[in-house]
C-alpha cells in the first residue's frame, strides 16, 4: 500500500512524464555508454541553409533519464580539449556512429580530462 | 484579468519549434467552476467567482454556497474582474482551452519558504569589512541600522534578518509553449513561483 503521499507523488511524476512523451520526440540510436568513442552527425543552420556537421571523441558520461537525458563527448582539437554535451532526443540530431567500445570501470570518466598522450588512451572491449 | 486556478505540477524541458531546448513548467489547470456573479447592485462591484479542486470535508456553509452553482465546495476561490459582460454564467466549466499556444500569461505562486533568513540573503547587503586582514566575525552582518541619541530608535521598515519567502508573486509574460486538453495542462516557457503541488493563479 502506498501512503498518500506517495500518491501523490506517483501522479505528479506520471503527468511530467505524460508530458514528455506527448510533447518530446524520442530518437532511436545505437547502445553506447562512457569510455567509447563515438561519432556524431548533427545539423548546424548558417543563415538559411542548414549543413550536416560531425564531431568525434570519447563519451565522458551519460547524464539524466528519460525524454531529458544528455551525454558529454570530448575530443583532442590539436592540444586542447573540446567538451559537448548534446541532448539525446535533440531535434538536430541526425545518427550517431559508434565507432570503439571502450573498457572503462566507472560511468562517469573525468579523470580523463587530466590525462594526455599515452595514459589518455583507453582499451577496447572485445566481444 | 480573467483567468484560472491551477496546480503546479513541475519543471521540465521540451523541444520548440527551431530545436531549441526550452526549460518548462507544467501547470494542471482547471476546470474551474464559476461559483458567483457578483454585481454592481448587490456586491458593490463586478467580479466573477470561480473556485478549483474539492474540499475534502466542507462545512455546511461551503457546500451550500457551491450548490447554489450545482458544484462541490472547492478548495481555492478567487475573484477576476475582467471577465466579458455576458461570457460566463453561474455554474459555468472553464478549461484549459481558454488559452492558445505561444500567447503570453501572467502567473501568480506563493514562493517556498526559505525560514529565517540574514541580510545577505534576505535583501542582498554585502556584508561588513574585509575577509582577510584580521578581519573575523562582521563578514555577513547588517552594518549600522540608524543614528544615535538623535531619533533614539529604529525606524519603521528597516531592513534586518527574518522570515523570508512564502510571499505572494507574480511573475508576468510567460510563453505557453503547450496545451493539452486531455489531461487540463498548461505548458509554459520558464519558472513558475512555488512548490510542487501549490496553487497557482494563470492569467491571460
Amino acid at each position: 500500500m502506498l501512503t498518500i503521499d506517495e500518491r501523490i507523488k506517483c501522479t505528479v511524476m506520471d503527468l511530467i512524464k505524460y508530458v514528455q512523451e506527448k510533447f518530446v520526440e524520442t530518437k532511436e540510436f545505437p547502445s553506447f555508454a562512457a569510455g567509447d568513442t563515438i561519432t556524431v552527425y548533427y545539423q548546424i543552420r548558417e543563415g538559411e541553409k542548414t549543413r550536416t556537421q560531425f564531431f568525434r571523441g570519447d563519451v565522458l558520461q551519460r547524464s539524466g533519464s528519460g525524454t531529458t537525458e544528455t551525454f558529454t563527448i570530448r575530443k583532442m582539437s590539436g592540444n586542447i580539449g573540446v567538451e559537448r554535451i548534446f541532448p539525446v532526443n535533440m531535434p538536430n540530431l541526425e545518427k550517431i556512429e559508434v565507432n570503439k567500445r571502450g573498457k572503462v570501470r566507472r560511468a562517469r570518466i573525468f579523470y580523463q580530462r587530466e590525462r594526455t598522450g599515452k595514459s589518455a588512451r583507453i582499451k577496447e572491449r572485445r566481444g | 484579468m480573467p483567468g484560472l486556478i491551477g496546480k503546479k505540477i513541475g519543471m521540465t524541458s521540451i523541444f520548440d519549434a527551431d530545436g531549441k531546448n526550452q526549460p518548462c513548467t507544467v501547470i494542471e489547470l482547471g476546470p474551474c467552476v464559476v461559483t458567483q456573479l457578483k454585481t454592481e447592485d448587490v456586491d458593490g462591484y463586478a467580479a466573477v467567482q470561480i473556485g478549483f479542486g474539492d474540499q475534502k470535508n466542507p462545512v455546511q456553509a461551503a457546500a451550500g454556497h457551491a450548490n447554489k452553482a450545482n458544484t462541490t465546495a472547492k478548495k481555492k476561490y478567487v475573484e477576476f474582474k475582467d471577465f466579458a459582460e455576458g461570457a460566463v454564467s453561474l455554474g459555468d466549466v472553464l478549461t484549459v482551452e481558454m488559452f492558445e499556444e505561444g500567447e503570453f500569461v501572467d502567473i501568480v505562486g506563493t514562493t517556498k519558504g526559505k525560514g529565517f533568513q540574514g541580510v545577505v540573503r534576505r535583501h542582498g547587503f554585502a556584508g561588513v569589512g574585509q575577509s582577510t586582514h584580521g578581519q573575523h566575525n562582521r563578514l555577513r552582518a547588517p552594518g549600522s541600522i540608524g543614528a544615535g541619541s538623535d531619533p533614539s530608535r529604529v525606524f519603521k521598515g528597516t531592513r534586518m534578518g527574518g522570515r523570508m519567502g512564502v510571499d505572494r508573486v507574480k511573475i508576468q509574460n510567460l510563453q505557453v509553449l503547450k496545451i493539452d486538453t486531455e489531461q487540463n495542462l498548461l505548458v509554459v516557457k520558464g519558472s513558475v513561483p512555488g512548490a510542487k503541488q501549490s496553487l497557482v493563479i494563470v492569467e491571460k
